[in-house]
């Protein structure tokens, strides 16, 4: 699960990492009285913030015309102006795909002076089944272009999960990425908190990016999060139920959050051809397989290893949602699950739904025999696969043809 | 022979009366493997299917059965706790089938079995199994949650991290009437016990295993590091597939571990990598079993 920047920086703040003050809002009306606190309490100018899950915020173009979903304001009227010509608009940035996202939200921050971006996230490391840090000096930039160009500017450190992180190793951090004297310190606080709310939250993300270092009211330099993003572990989430509320189901599409409901992993994608398919590894090949015949696939679709009657339905409800939809391959390697027990299923749910979409049925293992006669039988145009190979030309003919 | 278990490995199942573990422990004993204890706290003195004893702790049923394996069933919240559980107790291999642990438990397992004798496979998992002499491959040890019948008893080792796909290789197998050595499933999940790298060795070493079938997916590099191991020691013929080439990146593909992320775990990264390595890669997962026998 991701969430907004806004939440990202709260549950920050509150393990003693330093964010802009700033305020959250959902209409024009209340942002003049979040600018004219922050100018008061001495803000020289404010920042306005898109509040969508996606990047390239700030070079985004919302679809009424207007440039940059982050905006930096001198005054309280700019900023009002600014967050009513926002707030319910559809921003597309290099993340949002060409539909873009609709605005609700914003956040509303002062805006200090920037002396230096860098770049902090606390993530898992696959290869050691550590939790690793990386920090990089190049802050502001997309990290993977970083990776690929120049991978010494990026420093790495392990963290024995027996004791977490140990506060030598967030100085050694700070210190790589050129800090020195008060900010050593600081910048080992800011990691302590930053690797806390990872390991708290059950988070499978956390990155900052631009950590800054800013020029304070009083002219001294301090170490802040600038920018914040985290993403969730799925499977941790039952034991959070404070993050759990932060899901925003206007972020997600609305197929992927019905189906959700039913216990069912749906991934949309552009093509025509949907699957469904038991067993996420059989579903990806089954995609694939696709793919290799000249089709294009329009979901992932996973029912579960055991795929019961009620989710294969569940299922065909909600790929038949999707308009581009033209047909339907049904990949069921029925192991343990009774084959004829499966086809009755599609039979009834092609029946309810009222499918009028060819669709191909590939059916393996258990009493398969019987499982095929009642797709034989059902008086339905059910075309039948006798391998995934089988399966895939099929449904790619039917569309061809 | 076999890796892993043998028909004769004495197995205890952690979450025998819970409906899943239940199920499950009953299929085993069904197909001839020696289920000889459950364990379910509070439930000690009890009996499954009139005949499995139950014990309270996985100690106490290990001293007593002396079952050197076990299965895992138990809900994702309880999970880490029964891992450790069968690691504290020396068995010598934990299987764990719950699907969902939360990463960090994962982690902190991990770390804690660092310098331990137990061998985990999972979690996120379908099992193991070393088929029998039998009818439909009866008489042989299924760990896990995998169809016994698809299998047959043979020369072919199949790793995977998917559970269906794992089944979908056994069956053209055994279709083709190629049987098995052992078929494991090492799970889905970002952090597992067991790597491919480790079972590709476990199968090099295995005289009985003469050629290989790798099944990989999305995510993480650890088909890269067996492949450059492979290049280096394997002497066995070894076919892959990988899963997941048409996969969006950043988007987490059922399994946990499958995803695409920052550029890294590309399906084509993958693939590349078992070239180099001398694997054959199946063009499709419908000719898994058809490239193997082609290369042997």
């Amino acid at each position: 699960m991701n969430i907004h920047e806004f939440q990202a920086k709260q549950l920050l703040a509150r393990r003693g990492v330093a964010i802009p003050t700033g305020s959250d809002i959902t209409t024009p009306e209340a942002a003049p009285a979040i600018a004219q606190q922050l100018f008061a309490a001495g803000a020289k100018r404010v920042v306005v913030k898109s509040q969508i899950h996606a990047g390239g915020r700030g070079k985004g173009t919302f679809t009424n015309g207007l440039q940059g979903g982050v905006k930096v304001c001198a005054t309280t009227e700019e900023a009002v102006q600014r967050a009513q010509a926002m707030l319910g608009q559809v921003l597309v940035t290099k993340q949002t795909g060409p539909a873009g996202r609709r605005v609700n939200r914003l956040l509303i921050e002062t805006a200090l002076p920037i002396k230096k971006e860098l770049y902090l996230a606390v993530l898992l490391d696959r290869v050691t089944s550590r939790p690793v840090i990386m920090a990089s000096t190049e802050g502001g930039m997309d990290i993977e272009e970083v990776a690929a160009k120049t991978p010494e500017k990026i420093v790495k450190e392990s963290v024995d999960p027996a004791v977490g992180l140990m506060p030598f190793q967030a100085r050694r951090i700070a210190v790589a990425l050129g800090l020195r004297g008060d900010l050593i310190a600081a910048a080992a606080k800011l990691l302590a908190g930053v690797y806390r709310t990872w390991l708290e939250c059950d988070a499978s993300l956390v990155e900052i990016n631009p950590l800054c270092i800013v020029e304070g009211p009083d002219g001294k330099d301090i170490i802040l999060a600038l920018d914040a993003k985290a993403g969730l572990d799925d499977n941790a989430l039952f034991r959070h139920k404070e993050i759990l509320a932060m899901r925003d189901l206007a972020e997600e599409s609305p197929l992927e959050v019905e189906a959700s409901k039913f216990a069912l992993n749906y991934i949309k994608l552009d093509g025509n051809i949907a699957c469904l398919v038991n067993g996420a590894g059989l579903a990806m090949a089954t995609m694939d397989i696709i793919k290799h015949y000249g089709g294009d696939p329009a979901n992932f679709l996973d029912v579960g290893g055991g795929a019961s009657v009620e989710q294969v339905t569940a299922a065909f409800k909600i790929i038949m949602k999707d308009p581009n939809v033209k047909a339907i391959l049904v990949n069921i390697f029925g192991g343990i699950m009774d084959c004829n027990v499966i086809a009755t299923g599609i039979v009834a749910a092609v029946k309810e739904t009222g499918l009028k979409l060819p669709l191909v049925v590939r059916l393996e293992g258990n009493n398969v025999v019987a499982g095929k006669q009642t797709l034989a039988n059902s008086g339905l145009t059910i075309i039948s696969g006798d391998s995934m190979a089988d399966a895939a030309q099929k449904v790619v003919k039917a569309i061809a043809g | 022979m076999s890796i892993l278990v043998k028909p004769d490995t004495k197995v205890l199942v952690q979450g025998i009366t819970g409906s899943f573990g239940a199920r499950h422990a009953k299929l085993s004993l069904d197909y001839g493997t020696q289920i000889v204890a459950g364990v379910t706290p509070g439930k000690g003195g009890q009996l499954f299917e009139g005949k499995v004893p139950i014990f309270d702790t996985v100690a106490e049923a290990a001293q007593v059965t002396g079952a050197t394996a076990s299965a895992i069933f138990v809900p994702p919240a309880f999970a880490a706790d029964a891992i450790l559980e069968g690691v504290d107790a020396g068995l010598d291999l934990v299987v764990c089938i719950t699907e969902g642990i939360p990463v960090n438990d994962m982690i902190k397992v991990k770390r804690a079995m660092e310098g331990r004798r137990t061998r985990l496979i999972g979690p996120n998992c379908p099992g193991i199994v070393t088929p029998g002499e039998g009818k439909d491959s009866h008489g042989g040890c299924r760990i896990g949650i995998a169809p016994g019948y698809i299998h047959k008893k043979g020369h072919i080792g199949v790793l995977s991290r998917s559970g269906t796909l794992t089944y979908e290789a056994v069956w053209q197998l055994t279709s083709k009437g190629v049987g098995q050595s052992t078929c494991v499933g090492i799970g889905g999940d970002p952090v597992n016990g067991t790597s491919h790298l480790d079972v590709i060795k476990l199968f090099n070493d295995d005289p009985d295993t003469h050629g290989i079938i790798m099944i990989g997916e999305i995510g993480g590099s650890a088909e890269e590091e067996a492949a450059a191991w492979i290049a280096e020691h394997c002497s066995k013929p070894v076919v892959g597939f990988i899963a997941g080439a048409t996969a969006p990146p950043g988007r987490r593909m059922g399994h946990a571990g499958a995803i695409v992320s920052g550029g890294k775990g590309t399906a084509a990264a993958k693939i590349e990598a078992f070239r180099a390595a001398g694997i054959s890669v199946a063009e499709t997962p419908s000719v898994m079993a058809e490239t193997l026998l082609k290369r042997m």
